[in-house]
């Protein structure tokens, strides 16, 4: 499934002594096809995180649009869209991300429990294998390190198969090594066929990228 | 169970302190409402069935007993007491105009000593005019009271020989009363023969309670029903006016004064409930406000997996329901535990008469209670929680990030 990210901007509104109209993103176009990884790269603040989200589905622009091959996701009621992001789509978000109430196992069981989808122990498992984790099935998330962590949600946004990753400072407060771990997977997965956004500011990404993009102050260019 | 529903457990039962704080606060609401409803309710159906077993218009009884509490304490509380007027009082009121049936009552109190088996008040009454204990009798018992016979209240244990001595007489217990939630269900009932024999024999053996009069023409009060067409009050005020010695008293005026007591009991607990409530449902929303603002990642990481909205709020109506369910029947039980074993202290306590509802009533009460707690408990989730959960994800994962 290729993205076709269209003429995308992100404006806020916000109470200051000057404008109070924040301009996050601007006028950002961005390609995406199958099996290819793309990083963006830029200082914090500089509208990556928000490029991610308006491709996830899970941020509306403020104008330009967002396909999915053909499919406008914007065009798509919540609960559509919903439906949509979770058979097609994988994410990534930043931080800790996993539902302390649930087990490793069930962390990543969730996106094909929410929709009743085929997915079983054993393909968890799987994944569970690929990220290097799977001894850790049956453990609470708060028992986990950080690089288990970023692992499990890895592992958890592959569950459903996804066309589409979306991965956001997979790597960020990760020491050298676990980050070597998460880059390989992500190329990994690239590899298989899936479109992989990364959104980082680790050098050591571009060995991992097929294409890399620079964002500042809400604009998208060329590396 | 679907997934979500399975996901509220687990959230639940991996935050106890969390849970066991919002489950106490909906069983203090169930609590509230249920223990409130069954004391106020409690508390109509006594009034009831006093204003049902007192069944006259107008109760007559001597001077000497006119301090209210002595026939109160005796009808509401079920201390034993007595008082009495010679029957010459009796054959007088009978004979005043508007009164159609004038029926005597005979008050004693049975004694601790061994003439007696147990310590409770004895209420005589005269089959050939009786028409206030007699129809409560036959609800229970269809014959006829024959000479030493008794009824019980519903207080009284019956022995296993079902027999009980007063004042030397043996008497066979033949039927016990459904219960009024007055004094009434701590006394025994006799016929005119048998209780004018007791107190023969109390007399004989030395209790001075005729203060002169005739154990055989001591009358303990006159229970009058008026003839259609005439006024209580003008029955009433003649009866004080030309029978001398006597108070006679509507029996609407004895009840009115119970029905103001009940009243603003009944008005005091409704008041206590509705405060309950009140401070109950503001401490429901900012607790559940403070569980959604703190929840708020989580929820935008479900919906990063594809949660709908209806998804999350899904999720936290049935975490709500599932606490408003545990919490509410926990309420329930609570209350339960409290208001059926101490009825008696509770009666005792309000001074007034109590009469539990049925238990058909009771359960009716308890579902409504559980129901309307849950339902509390949902709007409260719900309100805390719109905020929440229409909030845009990408703006949430960028400030928590």
């Amino acid at each position: 499934m290729k993205i076709n990210g269209k003429d995308l901007s992100r404006t806020y509104y916000r109470r200051s002594e000057g404008s109070n109209i924040f301009t996050a993103v601007k006028d950002v176009n961005i390609e995406l096809s199958p099996g290819e990884l793309l990083e963006i790269t830029g200082r914090s603040g500089s509208g990556k995180s928000t490029v991610l989200n308006m491709l996830a589905g899970l941020l509306t622009p403020s104008s330009g649009t967002v396909l999915y091959d053909d499919l406008d996701i914007y065009g798509l009621e919540d609960k559509e869209r919903s439906a949509f992001r979770n058979e097609h789509t994988g994410v990534i978000p930043q931080g800790q991300t996993a539902l302390s109430s649930i087990t490793v196992l069930e962390n990543v069981l969730l996106p094909a429990r929410l929709y009743n989808r085929e997915a079983s122990e054993d393909d968890a498992m799987e994944l569970l294998s690929f990220v290097g984790i799977e001894g850790l099935k049956d453990v609470y998330p708060d028992q986990l390190s950080g690089g288990e962590m970023r692992r499990l949600s890895i592992a958890r946004a592959l569950i459903n198969r996804p066309s589409v990753l979306l991965a956001d400072e997979p790597t960020g407060d990760l020491d050298d090594e676990n980050t070597k771990v998460v880059l390989s997977l992500l190329r990994n997965t690239a590899d298989k066929g899936t479109a992989v956004l990364l959104v980082t500011h680790e050098e050591d990404a571009r060995e991992y990228a097929d294409r890399v993009l620079k964002m500042n102050g809400g604009i998208l260019k060329e590396y | 169970m679907n997934f979500i529903k399975s996901l509220s457990f687990k959230n639940l039962k991996r935050k106890p302190g969390r849970t066991i704080a919002l489950v106490l606060l909906s069983a203090f609401l169930a609590f509230s409402v249920f223990g409130g409803s069954v004391v106020v309710l409690s508390l109509r159906n006594g009034l009831k069935s006093y204003e049902a077993r007192l069944g006259a218009d107008i109760v007559v009884i001597p001077n000497q007993a006119r301090s209210k509490g002595t026939l109160d304490s005796i009808l509401l509380q079920g201390i034993p007491g007595y008082f009495y007027m010679d029957n010459a009082y009796y054959e007088k009121i009978k004979e005043r105009e508007g009164v159609d049936i004038a029926s005597p009552q005979f008050f004693l109190a049975s004694a601790s000593s061994g003439c007696c088996s147990v310590p409770v008040q004895i209420i005589g009454f005269d089959p050939e005019t009786d028409f206030s204990i007699q129809p409560w009798i036959q609800e229970s018992y269809k014959d006829t009271i024959s000479d030493n016979d008794i009824v019980v209240g519903s207080n009284i244990t019956i022995p296993v020989n079902k027999k009980l001595t007063f004042y030397d007489l043996e008497c066979d217990v033949v039927s016990k009363l459904s219960p009024t939630g007055t004094g009434l269900d701590n006394a025994v009932y006799a016929n005119m023969d048998t209780i004018k024999q007791m107190m023969q024999n109390a007399s004989d053996l030395g209790f001075d309670y005729f203060e002169g009069t005739s154990p055989d023409s001591a009358v303990s009060a006159v229970m009058i029903k008026v003839e259609d067409g005439y006024s209580i009050e003008d029955v009433n005020n003649d009866i004080n006016i030309h029978v001398r010695r006597v108070t006679s008293t509507p029996a609407r005026s004895m009840i009115s004064g119970i029905a103001g007591g009940l009243e603003g009991v009944s008005g005091t607990i409704t008041v206590i409930v509705v405060l309950v409530w009140i401070l109950g449902i503001i401490i429901l929303i900012v607790a559940f406000a403070m569980i959604s603002n703190e929840r708020t990642k989580e929820f935008a990481i479900l919906r990063t997996m594809g949660a709908s909205r209806k998804m999350l709020s899904g999720l936290l109506k049935w975490e709500s329901f599932l606490i408003g369910l545990a919490g509410s029947v926990a309420g329930v039980l609570l209350a339960s535990l409290v208001i059926f074993p101490f009825a008696g202290i509770i009666r005792n306590k309000l001074d007034l008469p109590y009469l539990l509802p049925g238990i058909g009533t009771i359960i009716l009460l308890a579902l409504g209670a559980v129901i309307i707690s849950v339902g509390a408990g949902l709007i409260a989730s719900r309100i805390s929680s719109s905020r929440t959960v229409k909030n845009e994800t990408g703006l949430i994962l960028r400030e928590g990030a």
